[in-house]
Formats: C-alpha cells, sequence, structure tokens
C-alpha cells in the first residue's frame, strides 16, 4: 500500500467493501455474506447503522417483506441485527472521499485518520438527498424557516425540536406528507401543501392519513411564487399555475407562516460514483447497471436509492440483495485466480441496452447481461397518468413481456418481469412501452 | 349511501366504495385484498389509526414509539398528550411497553433498540 498511515496497522484489503450502511448497505452485506463472502466492510458516515429509516419514525415500512407494518427504525433494527449475527465489519462516523476505478476506496474517520483501502468488489448504497430551494429558484428573501421536509424530520424525530409553527409545505413527495401529518401531531398548524404538477407524486394513503384525515388542503397546480421575511420567514405567496407550469397573474394566494418546508424531490447521490468515472444515466441519475446491479465498472455494484429513488424500502431490500449476492460472486471469483474475474468474461458479456419508449420515463436496470441465469424484474416510472393501460417491453416487434394495469402512476415506480427464454434469443436493444386505452 | 375510501392498509392505496345502509355496511367493493374489506368495514363505522411519535429518554435521545394497534381517530391527539408525559430509560428495545392501555387496549411500545 502506497500514502497509508500504518502505525495502527489497520487492515486495508477487503473483499467486498460497502460504501453506505443503510437499508440499501445492510441488506447487500447480509446477502453477499449468505453467498459465501466473509471478508466485509460496512462503511457508514453516520454514528449508527440503518441511514434514513433512523429518522422515518412513521409505520408502513416491511408490508411485502415481512406481511407486517413496521415503523422504519425497528424495518432497519432487523437488518442491523442480520449484520450483527454474522458479524460483518462496520466503520461508523467514516466518510468515503473517493473511490477509483480500480476499487481503491480512500475513508476517512476520527479515529484512524485517512486510510486507503482496496477491494475485490465495492457496492455503492449511498442513498439519495434532498433537491433543495436552490435548485428551484424560488423568489424572495432568504430568511431563516425554510427546510428540506428531511431535515424538518431529522430535526422534530432526532433532534426533539420542532422548526416553526405555522407551516406551509411545497412539494407532496411523500416525505412532505409524512411531515405534514408528524407536524401537525407535535401542535403546528400546516396550512397548504402545493404541488405544482396536476397529481401528488406522494403515495395516495399519504395523502388519505397524512392530508385529509387532518384536513390540511392539497392545493394541485400551485406552487409558492414569493417567500416573504427578513430574519425569519413571515409569508408565502402561492400562485395557481398553467399547463406549462407558469404562474398565473390574479391567482395568489397569501399564507401568514414562520416555516417553509420542501419536499421536491430526491437526488441520488452519485459524486463518488461520477469520480470513479462510472457512467450515470441521465434519467434517474444514478448509475446504468445490468440486472446484476453491476455498473459500467466491473466489480463495482450500485443498489438502492443511489442507483434509482425507490418509493419503499422493501423494495431497496430485495434491489440491494441481487448486488451484494453478485458483488460476492465476484469477489470469490477474482479470488480464486481469475483476474478481476474476467474470466468468465463479465467484461465480455453479452448484453442487451434497455431502453424507456412512449410515455416510460425510465427502465432500470439499463441492460441486460445474457450470462447471468434467472428472469429480469424492469423497473421503471411512467409520465403521467394512465387507466387501463398496456405495458410492453418489444425487441424489435416481438414482445418479449406484457402486462396491463388499472392504473399507473407517476409516483409509484412498476415493474415487469422478463423471462430468461425470452431475451436469451434476443438481439439488439429491448424497449418498455406504455399504450393507453383511454384518458 | 355510498362512502368512497382510499384504503391505506398497503402503498397500493385501493379506492374503496363501501355502500351503507341503515349504519350497516351492505358491500364493499374496489379492495383487492381481504385486508382493505376489514380497513373499510372499520373505517365507515369508527375510524382507528396507528399513532406514531418519539420519547425522549432521560439521558437525551429521542425514542421512536407506537401504539401497538390502531387507536380512534378522535382519540389521536389525547394519545399524543399522553406520549409527551411519557418517560423512558435507555437502553430499550423494539416492542417493549413504556405505557400500558394508552388508548383503549392499546399500549405505547418502543419501535426501535436504543
Amino acid at each position: 500500500m502506497s500514502g497509508v498511515e500504518t502505525k495502527n496497522e489497520i487492515k486495508t484489503n477487503y473483499d467486498i467493501i460497502i460504501i453506505g450502511g443503510g437499508p440499501a448497505g445492510l441488506a447487500a452485506a447480509v446477502a453477499a455474506y449468505d453467498k459465501g463472502a466473509r471478508d466485509i466492510l460496512i462503511v457508514e458516515r453516520e454514528e449508527k447503522l440503518g441511514g434514513i429509516l433512523n429518522q422515518c419514525i412513521h409505520n408502513g415500512f416491511g408490508l411485502t417483506r415481512f406481511k407486517e407494518s413496521l415503523a422504519g427504525p425497528e424495518y432497519a433494527a432487523r437488518f442491523v441485527a442480520q449484520a450483527r449475527e454474522r458479524n460483518i465489519e462496520t466503520w461508523l462516523n467514516t466518510t468515503v472521499l473517493s473511490l477509483s476505478a480500480d476499487k481503491k476506496v480512500t475513508v476517512i474517520n476520527s479515529e484512524k485518520g485517512v486510510a486507503e483501502l482496496q477491494a475485490k468488489s465495492v457496492i455503492l448504497a449511498m442513498g439519495c438527498r434532498e433537491r433543495s430551494r436552490g435548485a428551484l429558484n424560488v423568489a424572495g428573501t432568504r430568511p431563516a424557516g425554510i427546510y428540506s421536509a428531511g431535515t424538518a424530520q431529522k430535526y422534530v424525530n432526532i433532534k426533539g425540536f420542532m422548526p416553526g409553527k405555522r407551516v406551509v409545505i411545497l412539494g407532496s413527495g411523500d416525505i412532505g406528507l409524512i411531515m405534514a401529518r408528524r407536524m401537525t401531531l407535535e401542535g403546528a398548524k400546516v396550512l397548504a401543501v402545493c404541488e405544482i404538477m396536476p397529481y401528488s407524486s406522494g403515495l395516495k394513503r399519504n395523502i388519505a392519513q397524512c392530508l385529509n384525515d387532518f384536513d390540511i388542503p392539497l392545493y394541485l397546480n400551485h406552487t409558492i411564487t414569493k417567500i416573504e421575511g427578513e430574519k425569519r420567514v413571515t409569508g408565502v405567496v402561492v400562485s395557481k399555475v398553467d399547463q406549462n407550469k407558469q404562474p398565473i397573474p390574479g391567482t395568489e394566494m397569501h399564507f401568514d407562516c414562520d416555516t417553509v418546508l420542501f419536499s421536491v424531490g430526491l437526488i441520488p447521490e452519485n459524486e463518488l460514483t461520477k469520480g470513479a468515472g462510472i457512467e450515470l444515466s441521465p434519467q434517474t441519475r444514478g448509475a446504468c447497471v445490468s440486472q446484476t446491479r453491476e455498473t459500467s465498472i466491473p466489480g463495482i455494484f450500485a443498489c438502492g436509492n443511489v442507483l434509482q429513488v425507490h418509493d419503499l424500502v422493501d423494495f431497496v431490500s430485495e434491489e440491494a440483495e441481487i448486488a451484494g449476492r453478485y458483488a460476492a460472486e465476484y469477489a470469490l471469483r477474482s479470488e480464486n485466480g481469475g483476474e478481476n474475474g474476467s474470466e468468465n468474461g463479465s467484461e465480455k458479456a453479452e448484453t442487451i441496452a434497455v431502453k424507456n419508449g412512449a410515455n416510460i420515463s425510465y427502465v432500470c436496470p439499463q441492460r441486460i447481461d445474457k450470462s447471468a441465469a434467472g428472469n429480469v424484474k424492469l423497473f421503471f416510472r411512467v409520465k403521467g397518468t394512465f387507466r387501463n393501460c398496456t405495458i410492453t417491453a418489444k425487441c424489435g416487434e416481438e414482445i418479449v413481456a406484457q402486462r396491463k394495469k388499472k392504473i399507473v402512476v407517476p409516483g409509484e415506480m412498476e415493474n415487469l418481469i422478463l423471462l430468461q427464454n425470452k431475451f436469451a434469443g434476443a438481439q439488439g436493444e429491448i424497449t418498455v412501452e406504455l399504450e393507453a386505452e383511454n384518458d | 349511501m355510498t362512502k368512497t375510501l382510499t384504503c391505506i392498509e398497503c402503498p397500493v392505496g385501493c379506492e374503496i366504495k363501501v355502500e351503507i345502509e341503515n349504519g350497516e355496511v351492505k358491500s364493499v367493493r374496489g379492495n383487492s385484498c381481504p385486508r382493505g374489506k376489514m380497513y373499510a368495514e372499520a373505517e365507515v363505522v369508527c375510524p382507528r389509526r396507528v399513532v406514531t411519535s418519539t420519547v425522549r429518554a432521560d439521558s437525551g435521545e429521542m425514542i421512536p414509539v407506537k401504539t401497538s394497534k390502531p387507536v380512534k381517530k378522535t382519540e389521536i391527539f389525547t394519545v399524543m398528550e399522553a406520549i409527551k408525559n411519557t418517560k423512558c430509560h435507555l437502553p430499550v428495545q423494539t416492542g417493549e411497553v413504556l405505557v400500558k392501555n394508552i388508548s383503549e387496549d392499546a399500549d405505547l411500545i418502543v419501535s426501535g433498540n436504543f
């Protein structure tokens, strides 16, 4: 090793290094272990494993996986316990500074200082972050009292104090809806939730149980056009928007409030990914991957919200287990004398590109590696609300998978299963498209 | 009379139509599972919700808590008051009861390991 302080004699070589100890990193670690890998390290920047689940104290997690409704910390606790049972090494309070294409992971923490670690295989599980006010260019002053919904959630649920008393929320993503209820329960008055789109990007049940239960109005096709206040927010102006999302003059409403929350979307946190030169998808803003969740660099895998923003943690766990299994396979293969695993041809494997067609905003995975066994579950989002629609995966003119849905909405990730015998002989690329019979 | 509800049992969020006659449920349509039917039948008679919140431990940490079963919607803020007055001493484990019968036969339980 070069450039490493070795006075503490820390271990610097691992079969698998997992960046991020949230739901994706934990499930990936457990799956990798169960596939035979033993030399695994999870690097987590917070002081506790579990990631964002720790502040998601509401229930509704785990219905798919555990058939019961758990609070976020409970869901995390189950995976933390599984990781502990397997003695998976974890470095907490440790930030990854960089990742290189040859799988060197440079980390820093207050105990060990800077260390350069070498992995045979890396799993990216850094999650995502919230879009901020800056990304939206909302006009007005810059007073205190403006938070992203997730920051407010951390203040209330982890730190235990209320960010404000009279609240307007911009954006109807799930975190915004959850916080509307949470702040109401803690005594705040939530005056309005404004959504620029004609539909909410949040789950329907959250509209019901977080807004309707507490008579909190949801203004669709509305946005905040001005934030007022010098030291502290004193009010906002909300305007109706036209079809092009432009504010309509004369529709302004004024709300006196001391707090504005932004719940306007999540962005996969891919700075490390970019640094390693991994190809990113402009649509998901995550890495381009095959169905094994392998990125454009062999041996580096990605899963969870750093790959594509999920609605449900259950699906994050499912995806992370795929990445964990294939990362273990890759690391064990290179251990058995293979040069970076390439003798099995994972780099030269025949692949088919998967593209989004009509009414589909993205498809993940973006390519199918024909050498990997098994059926492939394609995840995607639709561009609008459609009823009685047919979703089709086509290779040329041939239909390789098809599914009918009563209703699809952009806020909910959909999937389509591609049978292996359907794509084994396919050439060229597969396109997923949606055709609506009416609406 | 027909009431239209959004099911909150799972993320699918089925739109359920409940037909009520003389205060009795005559039919439930639109649900795609038995949980939805049960939810709809209860919702038109006496809506209930699981309440989730936090309790500050005496050492300062915020501990996530929830009711062990749904409580009457009309009692949510009473339950919140009781949660505010609840004390907690670490360590605690998931499922540990902090307040027995916080509302009817629902307990206040810890929902995380601390």
